[in-house]
Formats: structure tokens, sequence, C-alpha cells
């Protein structure tokens, strides 16, 4: 008995219990002292590390789910079964975390229901709002299969199966829209951004990257999954994944390039300075490395090929939300702000919480299966 | 009568900088005595003594349509037919959208409240409403801030600048800026001397979140047709293999049927 309370203790649950016990304190100030007591926020920077991490990234890494159940259920790839619960449940485990990190970074939460009875429907982040909640249903409904199989409900699992298709086309449409419209929202201040990121086209952009980093955190995710719940990655499958990965990487690339060609500020990349420098960075983890590892080894990428090319993906693509949300507006009219360190462990809190109710769910839930289904068709 | 929305307009070359205005604002606002060197969520407007010894005011431009107004997704923020631009605490959700919207840097937070409200000038919307002016306008001892509907006073501002061309620089700004804005400025020197935001476009800014917005209908159409012709392309494709597999490559009937 003893022996495996020692065996429950391992270094990386003590960081995380670390994590939200300091995360508990620091949410206890946020709600009695106010929202500058813990961030290093200030009305030249309303929005920072939470809305470009948690919201922005966070919603984009998440664009797997919608993605891989395209892929599987609209599309017919059935070959990718295997990995398409895991990435619902990631899906809807990162909209979970995020809707939660929205009540810790809006100032007044306890309105948040007033998005229903006093809609705006020229404000962009009334669509985002409404979808997010319409698609956490819909993620919530998508992953109830492994409810149903794990109970052993086959009735509502033949349920279940007559609407799949439905439901993830319409999970699919919500998602086109609200990843987009997290672009659009930065339309709207196109005098307070750095060119290099602000664009009428943020939209498409927006989407076009959350594709590939979707996929990406799929992939990246695999070998979490392997490192903490010795589940071993199907490479047969990453390695498609990755080469679908890249090509919506060229495409994005094309477009991000073409859009600053088109709008004349390329020259901007170009000029020594801080604001080249970030993006070349950002573009070179997030499009360059991985397209040029992806494309030199093809599908016989190896392991830590691929892990590098995936962590790399998702580092690239969050230094992009960052940069949207973040160094843009700072590059325009400095601020001075960089997050606190409550910030960053408000952030960790969630992200510590999201690795638990993960491996809880795979732990208890037949995440990985979808067995039953196969033996079906 | 159709109701003529109020403004403001703000000749610098007349501004002496005494500050009576933000005094003024002060007290009809309820506000702490104490004025912050930039709008925070207890000073709605500062005056602001620049290297070339003139003396700004900053306060909310009560845009003619305001780019907050439009991002506020409950609209707790809304621009009243008298011309303010207002703010409902009731519905609002502490999002600070409007202030990543707003061009000119205005709405306020109460960073340090667990009840936290935004914050910023109202144009003195509830003695507007009356048919009064607004407490800085009043205050003001050189009427280098003068209260007036909007169309009136761009007329104003032009004769000012036609009548004496030598003391003002040629523009009104907030005449065009954003689509217009309420409160508007006349200065001796260009306006970027002042460190005004003046890489503004001339249409409101909602434009460009509308001109986005209004496309979802046509996506959600589109792509629900897309994705539906998908499903059905790439299973039937999967169904006439099985029945191939079957009863061989046999007639296209009878696959069907399948």
């Amino acid at each position: 008995m003893f022996r495996s309370a020692v065996k429950l203790i391992t270094p990386w649950r003590l960081i995380m219990a670390a994590f939200l016990a300091t995360g508990a304190v620091l949410v206890f100030f946020r709600f009695t002292r106010g929202l500058g007591s813990i961030t290093n926020l200030s009305d030249q920077t309303p929005w920072g590390m939470w809305v470009g991490f948690d919201i922005l990234a966070g919603i984009g890494l998440a664009a797997g789910g919608f993605v891989m159940a395209a892929a599987v259920y609209v599309f017919n790839l059935k070959k990718y079964r295997p990995i398409v619960r895991m990435a619902i449940l990631t899906a809807l485990l990162g909209y979970i975390i995020f809707i939660v990190g929205l009540i810790l970074e809006v100032g007044r939460p306890w309105n948040m229901w007033r998005v229903i009875t006093n809609p705006n429907i020229h404000s962009p982040l009334y669509e985002v709002s409404l979808c997010v909640m319409a698609y956490t249903m819909v993620l919530f409904l998508e992953f109830s299969q492994v409810f149903f199989e794990k109970f052993g409900w086959n009735r509502l699992m033949a349920v279940f199966h007559r609407l799949s298709v439905m439901l993830v086309i319409l999970g699919a449409l919500i998602s086109t829209l609200h990843q987009s419209t997290l672009g659009t929202l930065f339309t709207i201040a196109p005098s307070k951004m750095h060119p290099l990121w602000y664009s009428p086209l943020l939209p498409v952009h927006f989407f076009l990257s959350c594709i590939a980093a979707g996929l990406g955190m799929v992939c990246f995710e695999s070998f979490l999954s392997e490192r903490f719940l010795k589940h071993p990655p199907r490479m047969d499958l990453l390695s498609r994944i990755a080469r679908f990965m890249a090509v919506m990487l060229v495409a994005y690339f094309i477009f991000r390039i073409g859009d600053l060609a088109v709008r004349g500020v390329i020259g901007l990349a170009f000029t020594a300075g801080f604001a080249a420098l970030l993006f070349w960075l950002e573009n070179l983890l997030f499009v360059i490395l991985p397209i040029i590892m992806v494309f030199r080894r093809g599908l016989n990428i190896g392991r830590t090929s691929l892990f590098i090319v995936s962590f790399s993906v998702v580092l690239g693509f969050i230094m992009h939300r960052f940069n949207v949300a973040i160094t843009s507006f700072q590059l325009v009219k400095d601020a001075g702000y960089f997050p606190s360190w409550m910030e960053f462990v408000v952030t960790a809190c969630l992200i510590s919480a999201g690795f638990i109710a993960a491996g809880l769910a795979v732990h208890l839930l037949p995440v990985h299966g979808g067995e039953t289904e196969k033996s079906k068709n | 009568m159709a109701i003529k929305s109020s403004g403001l307009l703000i000749d610098i070359t007349r501004c002496i900088g005494c500050g009576a205005c933000s005094d003024a604002c002060k007290e009809i606002n309820d506000l702490p005595p104490e004025i912050d060197d930039k709008l925070t969520a207890e000073t709605w407007t500062v005056v602001r003594e620049k290297d070339n010894d003139l003396h700004v005011r900053d306060l909310c431009r009560h845009c003619v349509e305001p780019a907050c107004v439009a991002s506020c997704l409950v609209a707790a923020l809304t621009k009243t037919e008298h011309g303010p631009v207002i703010y409902d605490k009731s519905v609002c959700i502490g999002c600070r959208y409007c202030m990543v919207a707003c061009p000119f840097q205005v709405p306020c937070f109460e960073w340090h409240s667990p009840n936290p409200r935004i914050r910023k000038c109202i144009l003195c919307e509830p003695r507007v409403r009356e048919g009064k002016s607004t407490g800085c306008a009043e205050a003001c001892p050189t009427e280098a801030t003068v209260f007036g509907d909007r169309e009136t006073l761009v007329e104003m501002a032009r004769a000012r600048i036609k009548a004496d061309p030598k003391r003002y620089h040629d523009h009104i700004y907030g005449l065009d800026e954003v689509g217009g804005t309420a409160v508007m400025f006349l200065s001796p020197v260009p306006f970027e001397d002042l460190d005004f935001n003046t890489d503004l476009v001339n249409y409101p800014l909602s434009d460009i979140t509308w001109n986005i917005l209004r496309q979802v209908p046509t996506i959600v159409a589109g792509g629900a047709v897309f994705l539906g012709a998908s499903y059905w392309l790439f299973n039937r494709r999967e169904k006439v293999k099985q029945a191939e597999q079957v009863v061989g490559p046999g007639p296209k009937k009878e696959a069907d049927d399948v």
C-alpha cells in the first residue's frame, strides 16, 4: 500500500500539483483584487498572454479535432480511426480549458450569459462566443460515443452512428467559422498593429494555420501519450498526417508571403530589426523547418524527426498567435508589456489540468479504442 | 425635428492648459479629484503639454460609427442619438475587446477591482440628453472647447481655418478619420507633431469586420455543400467498390441498389 502511494508521486505530478496549488492562490487574488493584481495588463495592453496563449493558441491547436473527424467521417479515410478519438478528446479538453481560462480572463464573468440575451451580431467576438459554445457541445456529443462504448449503451451508440456524419459536418462548419473569426477580431485595429502581422485577410491566415497546427498537435500529443501513457505512436498514420500538414503549411506560407507582397510591406521582413527577427523566427519554426524535414524524408520520417517537426510547428504556431495578439501591438506602441510570473503560472495550471484530465480519460475510457466500431464495419 | 448629434470642437490654438475641463469633468462625473497624467478609469480627460508649448486634450472622440460599439459582443457600449457613446456595466463581460478596437486608446479598465468596469468619457450624456452643454466645454475659459451639434461645429472649424489660414494647419482632425468623430480638433501644427494617430483610414473601422462577417452565411452554405458532397462522393465510391467485390463488376444499376 505504501509502495503504491510512492508510485503515485512522480516528479511531473509534483510539478503539476505545485502549479495547481499556486494557481489556486492566484485565482483567489484575481477574484478579490482584480486582474491587475496578478497580471501585467494595463490600459495600453488590455490583452496579454492569456488571450495569446490560452485562447488564440489553445483554440488553434485544438483544430486537430475537427480536421481528423472530417477526414474519417466525411472523407472516409478510415485508417485514421485509431487517432480520431484522441484528437476529439484533445479538442474537447482544449475547449473546456479555454472556457475555464476565459472565466479567469474576462473581468465580469458572471455576465457571460448575456451573450445569449444581448447579442451584437456586428461583433466578431459574438460570433466566436456563439461558435465556441456550439462547438463545445458538438465535441461533447462527438466524444459521447466513447461513453456509450464504455458502458455498453448500444442503442445510443446506434443513434450516434446515424447522426455522426451530420455532427462532424456541423462541427467542421462551426470550427471553420470561429477559427477564422479569431483572426477577424484583430482586423479592426489596423493602425495599432505591425504590418507584418496585420492583414485584412487575417481570418484566412488563422484558418489555414490552425489546420496545420491542429495536425501538428495531433502528432505532438501522440509522442506525449507515449511518454506519459505508454501508448506507442502509430508512425504509419502520423507520417501521412505530417505530410498533409506540410502541404497545408506550404499553402499557408504562400498565402502569408503573397499577402505581404500584395500589400507592399514585404520589405519590412528584410529590414533589420526586432520585427523582422520575430517574423523569421516564427516562420522558421512554424513553416520552414517542418516543411524541409517532412519533405526530405517523406513517409519514412523517423520518430525523432517527426517529434521535432511537430514540436516546432506547435511552438511556431503559438509564436504567430502571440505576435498577432501582443507583439505586433507592442512594436507599434511599446507599452512595455511582458507577462508576470503569475500569468505564466495560471497558464501552466490550465495546461496541467488538461494533462491530468487527458490522463484520466485515457485510463478510464476507451479513447484509444474504436475497435468495436471497426468490427462493425 | 430630428435630434442633432452633438460633439465638441477643440481648438488647440486657444487652449492655455489651465485644466479647468479636467476639474469640471471630475466633479460632474463624481470621479476622485486627482488628475492622472493619462486617461485612466478615473480620469476621463487630460490636458497634456507638448514640447512645442501646445496643450492638447485627450478624451473619448465619440466616433460617428465607433469601433468599440461594433466590437462589443453584448452591446454594452452604445452610441446614442444625441451623440455620446455610453456604457452599460450590467451587461458588460469585461472582455476588453473595446480597448483593443479603439483607435484612440480611450476605454480604460478598473484593473484593481473585483467588480471592474470599462470607464471613459460619456460626453456628459445625462446633460446632453437634456440639451445642456458638456461640463468641460462649459468650464473652458477661452472657448478652446466648444459644444454644439456636429454639423455646426464642422462649419465653425472650416470658417476658422478660412478666416485665419496662417494660424491653423489646414485639417480638421475627426472630420473624416475612422468615418468621422463627434470630438474634433483644430491645430496650429500638423497633427503628427502632437502625437495624434495620423495613420487612420477614412471609413468606419467596423466596415472592415462587418465586410468579413457578412460572408458567414455564404461560407456556411458553401462549406455545407462541399462537405455534404464530399461525404456522398467518398462513401458512394466505397459502396460501389464493395458491391463490385460481392457481385463482380456488374451493370451500373445493380451497384446503385446496394
